[in-house]
């Protein structure tokens, strides 16, 4: 039996999985939609896992989660590592090139880029306020234009003169999409100006002020898409690697990290049959009303958080 | 009216010498603004105009809860940014409002000529007594920078105390007793009281830990919900926490020129409020050779808005780390922890390296 470790990505759009060996070979991955549910998304993200992977070769000894809800899902699959996007796309990144300086990495709701120097991030910067720019707004925007977010790249470098697009922010950018569109802009000419006017928006708000130096590898649902990598060329004067994995890298980065850690404890797959629900509370005990979250395994409460002082601590009902 | 109850907006603990000030000194009675919460922003927010910076939201809410809690004088603070029409703004809404308030705004009073104060201390109560203003105003302003003393050595150390809640609770103790305080005496007593409690409190700090400054906009950095206790949870971290913003540095003991000499070579001219401050602190800590340094600001507050290419400029030629943060009405912490938990990993792995 050879060990394998498990890594889940829990985004705000989509969830990733990857099992890897000791080598860091990808033994089984997925990528679904998360549609509002990580618990059930988690859920069938492993049944998959569980038919790709040779249960009679690898035993998972150690799951790590990452993601927005890396939290409620490292509690739920018992997760030795819940690590923040940031680090672990880091470290999935550079276990695949140790030589990258920049990371570009555009998500469903959020776009970071990190710094690299010798393999240790030296800098970092997130959108904060804004979510303009990112992987919900182009798929919102394709469906606008009729067009499968899958088909956006493809046709955006189809475009000989891609179509100016404000890039300040997403209402700004809708409203000139919309009037481009109206005055008779060609479809691909306006979906590349919107691939510019992404990366533009990129550049100008999380990469600001970051001293962009290759290699530079693109990442994120975001990069899957042509258009983007291509207008992040241009705009940058250097290559851009997109890697197959690109979207599953803060998966295979946290898998690596459980791997690193040394702890650890057999996963069977099996928590796919089990009930798993949350609740949410008012706690009621100031006015500041934080909100708590219970977790309940089988109508077992396994975890609770949200409150900010120790008036609305939930005891676990488990040690 | 009968009796004057008189509030000023909540941040940080600067209540305790408030309260000294009004009570004492004015002859007035002191409503404690209740602490900042969920609501406070609520409220404020729901009355603000939504392009205002959070700041104003905040102290909206909180006279509005302050009412609520019984006070009929509200007093506003001047500033040298937009702040400084915040007073008319406040009043106007309260007033459409239906607030029913006699509105003092210290605007114009200058803290570097303290008799300025006198005639807006007068329209708070118009029989105060000069003779008792005098007396308890050193004392107040005093517990002023003994606070901001103890806090500072507190950012330092608790993240390293042995047993949890101990610097929590002696700071508890030490607010409530100068809360009696009215006299210098009384005030040095609790002082080297407390002080001696806080030193005996057991902390562990490694031989090099990591230490984060923090820089940024008066509120936000100074009232602890406003920055989603972004102090506390660096502490939690085991990080050296230091900040040099407080009312004793900047306005008790205001640098006058030095500071300008000090960031020449990062700014020419002043570019307003808190942000050359923001400058001269962070590049302090920049040589200081700290692990990091973390920026905090309202969003949309145009000065500290002007001192971020400047920081960038310090953290290329220091390589040091700059996280920068912009708040306004949102409750959701996890992205802040995300942020914040990706920037110790940082600074750890760099430090390790």
């Amino acid at each position: 039996m050879n060990k394998a470790y498990l890594g889940i990505d829990i985004g705000s759009i989509s969830t990733k999985g990857v099992v890897i060996d000791e080598n860091n070979e990808i033994k089984a991955k997925e990528y679904l939609w998360t549609e509002g549910n990580p618990i059930g998304a988690v859920k069938r993200l492993l049944s998959i896992l569980k038919d790709q992977l040779d249960q009679e070769q690898y035993q998972v000894v150690a799951v790590g989660t990452t993601g927005s809800a890396r939290k409620l899902i490292g509690v739920v699959t018992e997760a030795t590592v819940v690590k923040n996007e940031i680090t672990a796309h880091a470290i999935g990144t550079t276990s695949l090139y140790p030589e990258v300086r920049t990371i570009f990495e555009i998500g469903g709701q959020d776009s970071k880029i990190i710094l690299i120097e010798n393999g240790i991030v030296v800098d970092y910067a997130m959108n904060t306020l804004c979510a303009a720019g990112t992987g919900a707004f182009l798929s919102s925007q394709a469906h606008r234009l009729g067009v499968g977010v899958e088909e956006f790249g493809k046709l955006a470098l189809t475009s000989k003169k891609p179509t100016q697009i404000a890039a300040r922010c997403t209402v700004f950018a809708e409203s000139d999409l919309v009037h481009k569109a109206q005055i008779g802009h060609k479809k691909e000419d306006i979906i590349a100006g919107l691939c510019k006017s992404v990366v533009s928006n990129y550049l100008n708000n999380v990469g600001k002020g970051k001293k962009i130096l290759p290699p530079i590898v693109f990442q994120g649902g975001v990069s899957k898409n042509e258009g983007v990598k291509k207008a992040f060329e241009y705009a940058t004067g250097y290559p851009v690697i997109v890697d197959p994995n690109g979207h599953l890298t803060g998966a295979l980065g946290v898998a690596v990290l459980a791997k690193k850690s040394k702890v650890e404890k057999e996963f069977t797959f099996d928590i796919a049959s089990i009930e798993f629900t949350t609740q949410g509370a008012e706690c009621g005990k100031c006015s500041n009303n934080c909100e708590i979250i219970c977790v309940y395994r089988e109508d077992e409460l396994i975890d609770a958080w949200g409150n900010k002082c120790e008036k609305g601590a939930i005891k676990k009902a488990i040690a | 009216m009968a009796k004057y109850k008189v509030s000023f907006p909540q941040l940080g603990n600067y209540y305790v010498p408030l309260e000294v000030l009004f009570t004492e000194g004015l002859g007035v009675e002191y409503i404690i603004p209740p602490p900042i919460t969920k609501r406070t922003l609520e409220i404020g927010s729901r009355y603000s105009p939504d392009s205002v910076c959070a700041p104003f939201k905040y102290t909206l809410g909180n006279f509005i809860e302050t009412i609520e809690a019984g006070a009929n004088t509200l007093v506003q603070a001047g500033g040298v940014c937009r702040l400084g029409y915040y007073g008319e703004l406040d009043e106007q809404i309260l007033r459409d409002l239906g607030y029913e308030v006699r509105f003092v705004n210290l605007a114009k009073a200058q803290i570097s000529k303290p008799y300025t104060f006198y005639n807006y201390f007068k329209e708070i109560n118009p029989d105060l007594s000069l003779n008792k203003i005098a007396q308890i105003l050193p004392v107040a302003l005093q517990m002023v920078q003994y606070i901001d003393e103890f806090e500072d050595y507190i950012r330092k150390n608790i993240g390293f105390e042995e047993e949890q809640g101990s610097f929590t609770s002696v700071h508890q103790d030490f607010l409530a007793e100068l809360r009696q305080v009215r006299t210098k005496q009384e005030l040095k007593k609790t002082y080297h009281k407390y002080g001696k409690y806080l030193k005996e409190i057991k902390v562990q700090i490694p031989q090099n830990p990591l230490r984060v400054g923090i820089v940024g906009e008066y509120y936000t950095i100074m009232e602890p919900f406003s920055n989603h206790y972004m102090e506390k949870e660096l502490a939690q971290m085991g990080i050296v926490v230091d900040r040099w913003m407080n009312v004793t540095n900047s306005l008790l003991h205001r640098p006058q020129k030095k500071d300008k000499e000090r960031i020449k070579h990062y700014a020419k001219y002043n570019m307003g409020a808190t942000s050359m401050f923001t400058i001269d602190k962070a590049l302090e800590f920049a040589k200081k050779g700290y692990d990091g340094i973390i920026h905090v600001k309202s969003s949309g507050c145009t000065p500290e808005i002007d001192a971020m290419p400047v920081l960038q400029n310090i953290s290329a030629d220091y390589k040091i780390p700059v996280l920068y943060f912009s708040f306004d009405s949102q409750t959701s912490d996890i992205g802040i922890q995300t942020r914040l938990e990706a920037f110790y990993d940082m600074i750890m792995m760099r430090k390790e390296n």
